[in-house]
C-alpha cells in the first residue's frame, strides 16, 4: 500500500514536533493461505509471539484517531482471517476512520462481504499476482485466480470502489497490458502496479525477481499506451523499481512523519519492515499510548528529520527532497541503518545495487539452480531469528547455487 | 493543461461518492478521503465544498459565502474553483 496521496506534511526536524499519524496500518495477523515469493512480511513471522486480542485492536483505533489518524488499512497477512474483523472495522467507521482492507480475497464471502459493508468498510485494495491463472496461482503457490475474479464482483456489487494491486516483477511484467485490460474488465477505479521492492521475501529471491531495464522501459511505454487508451475509466499507479534510479525514494514520505504500521503482536512500527533494524527498539502498544510512541519513542525518533544522518547524505543538497532514502534497503545493502540508501550513485555501497542490476541484465537465471523462496509459516520457522541482522540474501543464493 | 469548462452558475454540485469530506480537528482543516489517499483542503476550498451538498446551485453558494464572509463578488473564484473540483472529480454536478 502507499501513502503517496496523502498530503506531505513538512518534513519534520528534530526540533519541530511532527505532525499527527495520519496513516495507521493496522497488521492484524500475519496468517495467510498465500505464499507469495514477494511477500514483505518478515521472513521469521513464524516466531512471532501471540496477536492482539479485539480489545487491544479496539483501543489501538481509539488511541490512534485520538492522535490524528485518519486512513486505516487493515492488512496482513490476510486480515480476513481474523474473525472480528468486522468489529474492528465497525469501530474504525464509528471513530471517523476512512476504513480500508488490503485483501488477497481468499475469504470474502457473500455473506461476509455484507456484514463488512454494514461495519461501514469504504473500501477494499484486491492482489493479483498476474492476469493468467497459471502465473498468478504458481507465484502465490495457491488456485486463487478463479475466486478472486469471483470477489472482484462481489465487491462491484457492493458498491465498493476497488483498487487493484498487482506486484510486478521479472516473471509477469511482460504481461503488464493483460494485467491493465483485467483490471479495467473487472471494473477497478484504480490500479496500482506496484514492482517489487527488495525486502524480506523479495530479497530472497531478488535474482528471479528483478526485471531488466528493457523489461522496464517496455512495461512503462505499454502502461502509458493503456493510460491513453482507458483515460479515466481507470488511474494507474506505476511504480518503477528503486534499484533502477539513481536517487532513493522518500522512503514513508519520511520516517516517523506520516505513517504508522502496527504488527500482529502489538509492535509500533515507522514502516512495515523496520522492525529489521537493529540497536533500536520499538513500542508496543501493549506498553504504551499510541499517542506517546508517536512522539516520545525512540524507535520513531531516532531517523526522523535529518540530525542523524552521516555523509554523503549530512551535505547533500538534495537531502530534504529524499532524507537519504530507506533506512531498511541502507541496512539491508550495507549493514548500517544510518548509511545513505545504496540506490543513490552518491553512496560508497551502490555498485551493489548496480551488481544486482547487472545479473538481471545478464539474462534468465534458471529457476531450476535457484528455487524460488515460497512464503509460509515451514519456511519461516526454519530460519533464524532475525531481528538486528540483515538476511544472508548472498549467503542463500549462493547455496540455493 | 486543458482547457476547464466554465462551470455553470445554476449547476448544483456535490460531493462526488468517490470522495468524503470531513472536518479533521487534528488538522484544523476540511480533507477528502479517498481509497488509501487525502487530500488536505486550504480554508476557501474547504469552505466552498462543505456547501456542495446537492440541494444548493453555485449562485445559492456564492451568496451563502458572501454572506459568511461579509464580502462580494466571490462568483468568479467559486466558479473557478469548482471547475478545477469537477475535474479532479471532487464533485458531481
Amino acid at each position: 500500500m502507499s501513502a503517496q496521496h496523502a498530503s506531505p506534511a513538512s518534513p519534520a526536524s528534530s526540533l519541530t514536533p511532527p505532525g499527527p499519524p495520519l496513516w495507521l496500518l493496522a497488521e492484524v495477523t500475519y496468517r495467510c493461505p498465500l505464499h507469495c515469493v514477494f511477500c514483505y512480511n518478515p521472513v521469521d513471522f513464524a516466531h512471532t509471539p501471540d496477536e492482539l486480542s479485539t480489545d487491544d485492536w479496539l483501543r489501538v483505533l481509539r488511541e490512534a484517531r485520538a492522535a490524528g489518524s485518519v486512513q486505516c488499512g487493515f492488512s496482513g497477512g490476510e486480515p480476513l482471517l481474523r474473525d472480528d474483523l468486522e468489529v474492528l472495522v465497525a469501530e474504525a467507521h464509528r471513530l471517523g476512520f476512512y476504513t480500508n482492507l488490503l485483501t488477497s480475497g481468499v475469504g470474502l464471502t457473500e455473506a461476509r462481504a455484507r456484514a463488512l459493508k454494514d461495519a461501514g468498510l469504504d473500501h477494499i485494495q484486491l492482489s493479483f499476482q498476474d492476469s493468467t491463472r497459471e502465473l498468478n496461482d504458481f507465484l502465490s503457490h495457491t488456485r486463487t485466480f478463479d475466486l478472486k475474479q469471483k470477489v472482484a464482483a462481489i465487491i462491484k456489487d457492493n458498491g465498493w470502489p476497488m483498487v487493484m494491486n498487482c506486484v510486478i516483477h521479472r516473471l509477469n511484467i511482460d504481461y503488464i497490458d493483460h494485467i491493465i485490460d483485467m483490471a479495467v474488465e473487472l471494473d477497478a477505479e484504480y490500479l496500482e502496479l506496484a514492482n517489487s521492492q527488495y525486502y524480506s521475501w523479495a530479497l530472497l529471491n531478488r535474482d528471479q525477481l528483478l526485471p531488466s531495464r528493457e523489461q522496464i522501459e517496455r512495461a512503462e511505454r505499454v502502461t502509458n499506451e493503456r493510460r491513453q487508451r482507458y483515460g479515466d475509466r481507470i488511474r494507474i499507479f506505476f511504480v518503477v523499481p528503486d534499484y533502477y534510479e539513481t536517487r532513493p525514494k522518500k522512503c514513508m514520505n519520511g520516517w516517523g512523519n506520516v505513517f504508522l504500521t502496527v504488527t500482529p503482536d502489538g509492535t509500533a512500527l515507522p514502516c512495515h519492515t523496520a522492525r529489521m533494524l537493529p540497536g533500536l527498539s520499538f513500542p508496543n502498544v501493549r506498553d504504551m499510548d499510541v499517542r506517546s510512541i508517536w512522539s516520545d519513542s525512540e524507535g520513531f525518533n531516532r531517523y526522523r528529520g535529518d540530525g542523524w544522518m552521516k555523509e554523503p547524505c549530512r551535505t547533500c543538497p538534495e537531502k530534504e527532497k529524499d532524507l537519504g532514502g530507506c533506512r531498511c534497503q541502507a541496512f539491508m545493502l550495507t549493514g548500517d541503518p544510518a548509511a545513505a540508501d545504496p540506490v543513490c550513485d552518491k553512496s560508497p555501497s551502490h555498485h551493489k545495487v548496480l551488481e544486482a542490476v547487472d545479473r538481471a541484465q545478464r539474462g534468465e537465471p534458471l529457476l531450476r539452480e535457484m528455487p524460488l523462496v515460497f512464503r509460509g509459516p515451514e519456511e519461516s520457522r526454519r530460519r533464524p531469528k532475525l531481528h538486528g541482522k540483515p538476511i544472508a540474501q548472498d549467503q542463500d543464493a549462493a547455496q540455493a547455487r | 493543461m486543458t482547457e476547464v469548462a466554465v462551470f455553470s452558475p445554476d449547476a448544483y454540485p456535490r460531493i462526488s461518492r468517490k470522495f468524503r469530506l470531513q472536518w479533521e480537528d487534528a488538522q484544523q482543516a476540511w480533507v477528502l478521503l479517498y481509497p488509501e489517499g487525502m487530500v488536505k483542503l486550504n480554508q476557501s476550498a474547504g469552505e466552498i465544498l462543505q456547501r456542495c451538498d446537492g440541494t444548493r446551485s453555485t449562485l445559492d453558494i456564492v451568496a451563502d459565502l458572501e454572506q459568511a464572509f461579509a464580502t462580494t463578488g466571490l462568483l468568479s473564484d467559486v466558479q473557478a474553483f469548482l471547475g478545477m473540483a469537477r475535474q479532479q472529480h471532487w464533485i458531481e454536478a
